[in-house]
C-alpha cells in the first residue's frame, strides 16, 4: 500500500521537460513536504499522482493500482488535490454548498453530506463561515475552503499545494492542527510549501526538489544542514540555523535545540 | 512636517459586508517612511490599502466616514486618474494587474504610462530604465502570460515604477514566491527606499519585514492595536495573540530572557542576535 512512483519522466505539450527521471515510494499514513524553488517541477510532480498529467515515460502506481489504468475522475477522490491558487477550484456560491459538491455528486443520503460537511468545517476552522460565498471571504480562509473539500470527500491521499502561502500565524498553526488530525485519520498527506520553518515544525520527511529531479529525500536535519543540497534548491537555512551557523553551533534547526546547546 | 498621507477616524463598511472593516482608525505617514501593515487574515490589511489608494469608494463602494488625505488633499474627492500617477499599487494577485492585452514585458510595463498620456520618447525612456533597474533584460520580449509567477510579480512591479509615484503601495509581493524570488523582490524594495520613496507593505514574512520596514502597523479587531518602530513591535510577545508571527530570532531572544537570563535588548533580525549571542 501506498504510492510507488519508478522513474517517471514528464514534458509538457511545448516540449518542455518538467520532471526527468524520478522516483519515491511513500507509505499510506505518512507525511511529506516538497520544498525547492519555483520552476523545479513540485507542482507537475505531484499532479501526475492523481492523474491531472500522466508521465510520458514510467510508472505510478498507488494502493497497487496503476493510474494509468484508470481515469482521472476515478482516481481523484482517492487522492484529493488542493490547488495552488483556490481559485482554480471553487465555483458554488456558498462555503457549505462548495464543500459538499463532491459527497452529493457521489449521491449520499443528504444526512450523511450534513455530517461530513461540518465535521470538515469544523476542521478547518470555517464553521461560521458555511452560509458565506467562498469569494467574499479573504484568500487565507478561502484556501481553507479547498482543503475543508477534499476532507469531505474521504480521500485517503490529500496533496495541499502551497497551503501556507499568505498564510497568517492563526492559519499555520491550524494547517499543522489539520495535518495532525489528518495522519491521526490514516491519512497520507504530501504537501508543497515555501515556508521551512513550518516544514521542520510538521514534518520528520522531506523531499527537496531542483531542476526536474528530487536531490534529497531525508529529515531536516539533513537537509537544512547540507549546503550543497541548500545551493542547489536555492533554499535557505531558517533564522535560527543561519545564527547556530554563525555561533558554530552545528545541527540544529529549532528554537528548542539552539536553547539546549547553549544552556 | 506635514504627512503624506493621513487618516483621520476613518470608519468603513462594504455595501455587502454586514459588519464594519474600520472603526475608527488614525495614521500618519511621512515621506520616505518604510511602513509594514500586519494583522490576521480579514483585519483589512488589503482594505486599507485599498481606501488610501482611492479604490474605495471609487471602485469598490461602501459607507465611508472620517477623512484620507494625500498631502492634505481627500482621497476620495479625487479622481483615480490624478491617483494613478502619485500611488502605485502593486496588487496581491499579479495575475490580476498583468493588462492581459500586450504582447511583450517590454509594452507591458508602459501601458501606464500610455494611459496617463505620456509622450513617446519619455515613455521609452522610463520603460528602459525600469528594465534595467529590475534586471528584467532577459524579459522584455516574452509575452507576459508566458512568465512564471515570480516573474510575473517582478513585472508587476516594473509596471508600476515605470511610472515613478512617490508613494508606493505593496499587497503581499512575495506570497507565491520561493526565497531566493522573495529576496529578489526584497532587494527592489529595498532600493526603492533608498530613492526614499513612501512605502507601504502588506506582508507575512516578518523576517522580510523586521530587516526593512521602519515601522509597524498592526490591525486587529476594526482597529489599530498597535504601531510603532519595527524594533519594538517584534520584541513583543503579544503580537503572536493576534496572528502576526515574529522573526525566529526574536521568538528565540523572548525565551532565553525567560528561560536562562535577562536580554537588554530581544534581538529582531539575524545581525543583533549574532552580536547579543556571542557575547
Amino acid at each position: 500500500m501506498g504510492i510507488v512512483i519508478n522513474n517517471v519522466v514528464f514534458d509538457y505539450p511545448n516540449g518542455f521537460c518538467a520532471i526527468d527521471d524520478v522516483s519515491i515510494n511513500i507509505d499510506r499514513g505518512e507525511k511529506i513536504a516538497i520544498i525547492g524553488q519555483n520552476g523545479a517541477g513540485k507542482t507537475t510532480f505531484v499532479k501526475m499522482m492523481n492523474n491531472l498529467l500522466r508521465p510520458k515515460t514510467g510508472t505510478v502506481v498507488i494502493d497497487d493500482i496503476d493510474l494509468s489504468e484508470l481515469t482521472t475522475a476515478q482516481i481523484s477522490k482517492k487522492v484529493g488535490y488542493v490547488f495552488q491558487n483556490p481559485g482554480d477550484q471553487l465555483f458554488n456560491r456558498t462555503v457549505y454548498n462548495e464543500i459538499a459538491y463532491n459527497p452529493r455528486y457521489n449521491k449520499l443520503p443528504e444526512s450523511k453530506i450534513k455530517e461530513l460537511v461540518e465535521d470538515a468545517a469544523a476542521l478547518c476552522g470555517l464553521t461560521k463561515y458555511l452560509k458565506n460565498n467562498p469569494y467574499d471571504l479573504p484568500f487565507g480562509i478561502r484556501k481553507f475552503v479547498t482543503i475543508a473539500c477534499v476532507i469531505a470527500m474521504g480521500s485517503e491521499y490529500i496533496i495541499l499545494d502551497e497551503p501556507t502561502a499568505g498564510q497568517d500565524l492563526i492559519g499555520l498553526k491550524l494547517q499543522g492542527k489539520i495535518i495532525t488530525e489528518l495522519i491521526n485519520r490514516n491519512k497520507t498527506v504530501i504537501i508543497i510549501t515555501h515556508d521551512m520553518e513550518f516544514v521542520i515544525d510538521n514534518f520528520e520527511r522531506i523531499i527537496v526538489m531542483a531542476d526536474k529531479k528530487i536531490v534529497t529525500d531525508s529529515t531536516s536535519h539533513d537537509v537544512f544542514w547540507n549546503f550543497d543540497v541548500l545551493e542547489k534548491a536555492s533554499l535557505k537555512q531558517p533564522s535560527i540555523s543561519k545564527l547556530g551557523n554563525e555561533l558554530g553551533i552545528k545541527d540544529i534547526v529549532t528554537i528548542d535545540e539552539f536553547l539546549e546547546k547553549i544552556k | 512636517m506635514n504627512p503624506v498621507l493621513e487618516m483621520k477616524d476613518v470608519h468603513f463598511k462594504y455595501l455587502i459586508g454586514k459588519e464594519k472593516v474600520f472603526d475608527g482608525i488614525s495614521l500618519k505617514i511621512y515621506e520616505g517612511e518604510f511602513v509594514a501593515i500586519t494583522g490576521k487574515n480579514g483585519s483589512g490589511k488589503t482594505t486599507l490599502c485599498n481606501l488610501l489608494r482611492g479604490f474605495i469608494p471609487h471602485l469598490n463602494q461602501g459607507t465611508l466616514k472620517g477623512d484620507i488625505l494625500l498631502r492634505g488633499e481627500s482621497i476620495p474627492d479625487m479622481s483615480l486618474g490624478d491617483l494613478a500617477d502619485k500611488i502605485g499599487y502593486i496588487f496581491q494577485n499579479p495575475f490580476i494587474q498583468n493588462s492581459g492585452i500586450k504582447d511583450t514585458v517590454y509594452e507591458e510595463i508602459g501601458f501606464g504610462l500610455e494611459n496617463l498620456g505620456t509622450p513617446r520618447d519619455i515613455m521609452i525612456k522610463r520603460i528602459e530604465e525600469t528594465i534595467k533597474l529590475l534586471k528584467i533584460e532577459d524579459l522584455q520580449d516574452k509575452h507576459p502570460a508566458e512568465l512564471s509567477g515570480g516573474q510575473r510579480q517582478r513585472v508587476a512591479i516594473a509596471s508600476i515604477i515605470a511610472m515613478n509615484p512617490k508613494v508606493l503601495i505593496i499587497d503581499e509581493p512575495t506570497s507565491q514566491l520561493d526565497p531566493k524570488g522573495t529576496e529578489e523582490i526584497f532587494e527592489i524594495i529595498k532600493m526603492l527606499k533608498e530613492q526614499k520613496k513612501t512605502i507601504i507593505l502588506v506582508e507575512h514574512k516578518i523576517d522580510q519585514v523586521a530587516e526593512y520596514a521602519d515601522r509597524i502597523i498592526m490591525l486587529n479587531d476594526k482597529k489599530i492595536l498597535f504601531d510603532g518602530s519595527t524594533s519594538e513591535i517584534l520584541a513583543n510577545e503579544e503580537v503572536m495573540k493576534y496572528g502576526t508571527n515574529l522573526p525566529q530570532v526574536a521568538k528565540l531572544g523572548i525565551r532565553y530572557n525567560k528561560e536562562v537570563k535577562k536580554l537588554e535588548k530581544i534581538p529582531t533580525v539575524l545581525k543583533e542576535a549574532v552580536a547579543i549571542f556571542k557575547g
